[in-house]
């Protein structure tokens, strides 16, 4: 037992090192024998969390935490608007980190807090598709890469070796149900792992595509799919 | 003149009261699973982050202050994982096999390891006796009391080692490396009792001698 999969003990008590830590989750976007056992711990480690036995926080933290809410919600209300602008540069952060979900908190941590806070809902996602035992994998024709879907239709790409998209140009992600294409994130791929969030869900026998289009993104894909799945 | 006078104690009345009613619609969804509060919480349902709050708030905390030891960077840190879990919207769901409080809990104690490792204040040393942390009903401060005896005793029956190992992991933030260093044991021994004693740890609760004890006890 003396391969990755006997991290999981310590990743669910969160004994790994950064690097370790994002090996592992790389490591259960492929392992549903992992995936299955850090349910298990999971709840144990929920279980040891409430017996910590620290003492009650100050009533201000609960009011604190509402009037921040308050004050962040304008800026989250319009959905539409959310996913299209700020998909570049979230997923372009998600390729940079590299690391699957909550590593990020890592980076969140050297003051750079406002370009992280939107990150932090896409790799939290990353985190809990890619950590469902149900989850389909899908692999993408014309790449290392593979689709991992949850019950839910959330879905991540996985890449291994993507090239950059070049200097001007984005991949683009695209749902296909009923024969037309939706928008479902742009990103720019890192060399070794890209991780990136499917920003709409994937219903069932809908393909996911990626095509290669000018940065900023566009409505409608200009050309064929670069890599693509099967109907999932 | 004298009809836009006799206008106004209404309209303040009426501001004063749609102020009060916060807390009253905080219950109305006491009822609902923390899974459904959750999913509210994704759609911005300012009262369904005040009940899970309520309910999770003072065992995050707890959780929290137990690893950094100090009350502000505790904060810090549930306010964070609250705050991640609102921001996130749509985006962010639990995973399906995970219960919704777990997962918030996962995402504060992420969130206070990372913090005690970059402020370099870890302590392997169990806490002072501290009050419970106060959390929602009476009922849920006696399910709360009847959870950590049943952790509590789950943990005591395991070997020594193992028991040292998982609390110097969770509740002290150090990882596998250092705490093979502290000890001065291999670092394989060290994941091997992490594993088998959280495996063990599993198999106790699992058995649930507490939980349906507690079942017993309510129906």
């Amino acid at each position: 037992m003396d391969t990755i999969h006997e991290l999981t003990a310590a990743y669910a008590l969160d004994a790994l090192e950064g690097d370790e830590r994002d090996r592992y989750e790389v490591h259960l976007s492929s392992c549903a024998a992992c995936r299955e056992e850090l349910a298990g711990f999971w709840r144990v480690s929920g279980s040891l969390a409430h017996a910590a036995g620290g003492p009650a926080p100050s009533p201000a933290l609960r009011s604190r935490i509402l009037v921040e809410a308050r004050r962040e919600r304008p800026n989250v209300i319009p959905l539409r608007r959310r996913l299209a602008l700020p998909a570049a540069a979230s997923f372009a952060a998600v390729a940079a980190v590299a690391a699957i979900g909550l590593g990020l908190w890592g980076t969140s941590l050297s003051g750079q807090l406002d370009d992280i806070r939107g990150d932090l809902a896409g790799n939290e996602g990353v985190l809990a598709v890619l950590s469902d035992p149900s989850a389909r994998h899908v692999g993408l024709s014309g790449a290392d890469g593979r689709v991992v879907i949850a019950r839910s239709g959330r879905a991540v790409l996985v890449f291994s070796n993507l090239d950059r998209a070049p200097a001007g140009k984005t991949y683009a992600i695209w749902v296909i149900a009923g024969g037309t294409p939706l928008p479902a994130g742009l990103f720019d791929g890192a060399d070794t792992r890209t991780v990136v969030t499917v920003t709409r869900p994937v219903p069932d026998d809908a393909i996911v595509a990626v095509t290669l289009e000018n940065e900023g993104g566009v409505d409608v894909p200009t050309g064929s799919p670069l890599f693509a799945t099967p109907a999932v | 003149m004298q009809s836009v006078i006799s206008c106004a104690p209404p309209l303040v009345r009426f501001a004063v009261r749609s102020e009060r009613a916060q807390p009253m619609r905080t219950r109305d969804f006491a009822h609902l699973s923390d899974e459904a509060l959750v999913a509210l919480v994704a759609r911005h349902e300012e009262s369904a982050l005040a009940e899970l709050y309520d309910r999770i708030g003072g065992i995050a905390y707890g959780l929290a202050f137990r690893v950094l030891r100090d009350e502000s960077l505790a904060e810090d840190a549930v306010q964070e994982a609250f705050l991640a879990l609102w921001r996130s919207a749509a985006a962010t769901f639990v995973p399906e096999r995970a219960k919704a409080s777990t997962w918030l809990l996962t995402l504060v104690h992420r969130r206070a390891v990372d913090l005690v490792r970059r402020e370099g204040r870890r302590r392997a040393e169990p806490l002072e006796a501290a009050p419970e942390p106060a959390v929602g009903s009476a009922a849920d401060s006696a399910w709360l009391r009847l959870e950590r005896e049943r952790v509590q005793g789950a943990l005591r029956q395991l070997p020594d080692q193992q028991r040292e190992t998982i609390e110097l992991a969770y509740y002290g933030g150090f990882t596998q490396s250092e705490i093979a260093g502290r000890l001065g044991e291999p670092l394989g021994t060290i994941k091997s009792r992490m594993f088998s004693g959280l495996s063990r740890l599993r198999d106790l609760l699992d058995e649930g001698a507490g939980e349906e004890a507690w079942t017993r006890s309510t129906s």
